[in-house]
């Protein structure tokens, strides 16, 4: 063995205890879905993990009225302490459960062990910890006193954390009141589907949380259903203008966290060690599958050659492979379809003129994979500084004035995140204020925790994940006072108040209406 | 011998200027009597755009302006409304056949209006933003901050002053810069109220008003990619659903019609439907 070879630190999988098929969580119990099953793999493998259920129209409609009468029946008279106790519940056998949570995750989305245990499950349960504790201060939340839950929430969560998605949405949700029919991504069903099991030994009433599974036209009709009173999707702005338009028109209120070109600023006075760290953990983390990743490393020209000669060498000794592998830094490309994508725009980068650089580590032979690039000489027309890319690759511009740096970070229709490297604190706080994206990192990335509201400006999204402003987004104030002068009216963006879309005026005419009742 | 009186004008306000509209329409103004009071500029695509262009061109002073400066100009309007306030129950009196006393109560109203919004410029951020606990070595602020160039569908029943002033005057607030299509009948107090921003410290294209038909120019507003946000408080008449699912294309937050006494009535929370949330994340040194 030579330096930095280690030997195969593989986690365990006997702690597994999976089943070769997986139905649908409606109503407390596991039932077989009415579509065609469909198998997940393995993204490292290939091979079949089990088969999953879809969920026809049938199907939807079962675990909505499910969760209506869930809502109705139990949980919406339920006190606010006995649904945070529900939620502190969840919270420790997440905690107990933590590592075959972990390893079940990195199984089926092929991320490294070392993400899922330390990062994807451990902020699983500190989003229900953290939510848990808000059920009974709804007072608080910001939306006036005594608010309202909203009734059905239907939530379409992504594949790059499966589970921590699906903590950000479910653990709010309940907190403030609501019912939940949840769809996992098509490749990522699996801790969706354990998390189940959870619920059942939590107890949580049936139908407060259902799981439903199947590919992009059963979370189509999920959010088109007209018994839900919620939409929260996370995914691609391509997915979520498509539901911006379907919800236009109802009183559906409606969230969306989209796609992202952060940009990743470094100045000259940057700690360039750490900052060579920080562009890793912002654009390798989970193989660049994040959102909110750094994906356009902007770096001040007189820095240029030091950063990228630093970066390269730092990128050489991540390790690709076995995501299972406690050493692995770079685990599998989630899908077939996705390794596509990222080839296709990687080789656009090129064809532009852009200067390719990859890491030359070994590629497995099966499985999807792809190597830790970054792109030089990149301008900010090219696809490569524009497409949000969702893989592991870097495109490198450079800027020479703080005011050419922030005209270049804002040059994007997205607005998630935004990284500043700098040891200079007024400096910052200046760029900061500049910014237009609604999570910004100062000499940090990537970092994320309950109590911080999360999400987009512009084509990124509304609405906000975590902290006070996450919770608010499950309730709507109490009731509309009489007086002009005492505003209790909510004016929440796409929460339409009226009847039934594209209907008659004289119910469109009704939105002031709506808003006093219930 | 009757001295002969000098009419008005009424001409489109953008950017700080009073344009006749590029299109060289205009349309008869009525008295609720249904006699000739003026000729309004019939704002066209090509103007709502040149709007847009102003509003966005405004935005970074607007919105960099101290929350302590955009309040005091807030409040320079409410005095020169009160300033005029002769003129505005004269041209209410005349579009919407009401009595004095009535027109004075609405012009009150907007003036009192542009008071409390003054009031809520340097407050919002601190009752809306946050210091999040996070656990670990940060300072954690979250920070609301304007959503940037918001299209207005003003109010189109019977208090059109009121209901502009109700629209206008909360997107303001944060810092936000506006187009707002005036009430189709009754438009001669927004264009008097243009005279009233262009001499209040407003600088030019933080509220542009284009007079005409809704109907007309709320499409192009809704599909411009340089709008950032859709308030269709006034749009109950128009096909709403289909302005909102145009914005969807370019995902603009929209609010949607509402109608009644209590349309538009002053809320904290019409003023935040137009800001970001702005999560920052300092680190903090290990000692």
């Amino acid at each position: 063995m030579k330096f930095l070879d280690y030997a195969p630190a593989p986690e365990s999988q006997a702690l597994l205890n999976l089943k070769s098929d997986y139905g649908l969580f409606i109503n407390g119990d596991f039932t077989p879905g009415r579509g065609t099953p469909f198998q997940t793999i393995n993204p490292a493998t290939e091979q079949q993990i089990a088969m999953i259920s879809t969920a026809n129209e049938a199907d939807v409609d079962a675990a909505v009225s499910a969760a209506r009468h869930a809502y109705d029946g139990v949980w919406s008279r339920l006190s606010g302490s006995d649904r945070g106790k529900y939620l502190f519940r969840i919270a420790r056998l997440v905690q107990e459960r933590a590592r075959e949570l972990a390893v079940a995750e990195t199984l089926d989305n092929g991320k490294p062990i070392k993400e899922t245990r330390d990062v994807d499950i451990p902020l699983v349960a500190a989003w229900f910890f953290y939510y848990a504790g808000w059920a009974d201060k709804l007072d608080h939340a910001g939306v006036g006193p005594n608010p309202a839950a909203l009734g059905v929430a239907a939530q379409v969560i992504p594949w790059n954390f499966p589970l921590m998605m699906l903590a950000w949405k479910i653990a709010p949700a309940l907190a403030a009141g609501n019912t939940v029919v949840l769809k996992p991504a098509e490749t990522t069903s699996l801790t969706a589907l354990l998390f189940a099991e959870i619920l059942q030994q939590a107890d949580l009433p049936a139908g407060v949380v259902n799981i439903i599974t199947g590919d992009g036209s059963t979370g189509q009709t999920l959010v088109n259903h007209p018994g839900v009173n919620k939409v929260a999707f996370t995914g691609s702005t391509a997915v979520g203008r498509a539901i911006a338009r379907s919800v236009a028109g109802t009183d559906k209120k409606l969230s969306l966290e989209l796609g992202g070109k952060g940009a990743n600023i470094v100045f000259d006075d940057a700690p360039i060690d750490q900052a060579v760290e920080g562009i890793v953990r912002g654009i390798f983390f989970n193989q660049g599958h994040v959102c909110c990743a750094g994906s356009r490393l902007l770096v001040q020209e007189s820095i240029q050659d030091d950063v990228i000669d630093r970066l390269k060498r730092r990128m050489q000794t991540l390790r690709l492979g076995d995501p299972l592998d406690k050493n692995t830094d770079i685990g599998a490309i989630n899908s077939a379809e996705q390794l596509a994508r990222i080839r296709e725009l990687s080789d656009l980068g090129q064809q532009e003129g852009a200067e390719r650089w990859s890491t030359d580590c070994v590629i497995p032979t099966t499985g999807f994979w792809f190597a830790p690039t970054i792109f030089t000489n990149v301008s900010t027309s090219h696809r490569i500084a524009r497409d949000e890319i969702f893989g592991p690759v870097l495109s490198v511009l450079t800027f020479r004035t703080p005011a050419e740096a922030i005209a270049k970070a804002n040059n994007t229709p997205y607005g998630l995140s935004a990284g500043i490297w700098s040891d200079k604190g007024s400096r910052i706080l200046a760029v900061a204020d500049k910014l237009r994206a609604g999570v910004i990192w100062a000499n940090t990335f990537n970092q994320f925790d309950p109590s911080s509201p999360f999400g987009g400006y512009k084509e990124s999204g509304y609405g906000r994940e975590g902290g006070r402003h996450g919770l608010s987004a499950y309730l709507k104030p109490a009731v509309r006072s009489g007086s002009r002068s005492i505003p209790a009216v909510e004016h929440t963006p796409q929460a339409v108040a009226s009847a039934g879309k594209k209907s008659a005026s004289a119910s469109k005419k009704s939105a002031s209406a709506e808003k006093a009742a219930k | 011998m009757n001295r002969l009186a000098i009419p008005k004008t009424y001409k489109l306000y953008i950017g700080g200027k009073f344009p006749r509209s590029e299109s060289g329409r205009v349309y008869e103004v009525l008295s609720h009597q249904g006699d000739f009071l003026a000729n309004a500029a019939k704002g066209s695509r090509k103007d709502t755009r040149d709007a847009v262009v102003a509003a966005r061109s405004a935005l970074s002073g607007w919105a960099g302006a101290t929350a302590y400066n955009r309040g005091q100009v807030l409040y320079r309007i409410a005095e020169l409304l009160e300033g005029r306030r002769a003129q505005f129950v004269d041209e209410i009196e005349s579009c919407e056949g009401v009595n004095a006393a009535v027109a004075g109560t609405q012009v009150d109203e907007a003036i009192d209006r542009w008071v409390w919004y003054a009031g809520w410029a340097d407050k919002y951020v601190q009752v809306a933003g946050n210091a999040n606990p996070v656990s670990g070595p940060f300072f954690n602020l979250s920070v609301p901050e304007p959503t940037g160039v918001v299209a207005i569908i003003a109010p189109q029943g019977s208090e059109s002053l009121l209901g502009l002033v109700s629209a206008i005057a909360p997107a303001l607030v944060a810092g936000n810069t506006v187009v707002v299509v005036a009430n189709e009948l009754a438009p001669l107090s927004a264009i008097s109220l243009g005279e009233v921003l262009a001499t209040s410290d407003v600088p030019g294209g933080v509220v542009n008003i284009v007079t005409g038909s809704p109907t007309e120019i709320a499409p192009w507003l809704a599909s411009h990619a340089d709008v950032n946000a859709l308030d269709l408080v006034g749009a109950g008449a128009l096909d709403w659903v289909e302005l909102q699912i145009s914005a969807a294309d370019t995902l603009k937050r929209v609010l949607p019609p509402e109608t009644g006494a209590d349309a538009a009535a002053p809320a904290l929370s019409r003023i935040l439907a137009f800001t970001e949330l702005k999560t920052v994340w300092h680190t903090k040194a290990i000692l």
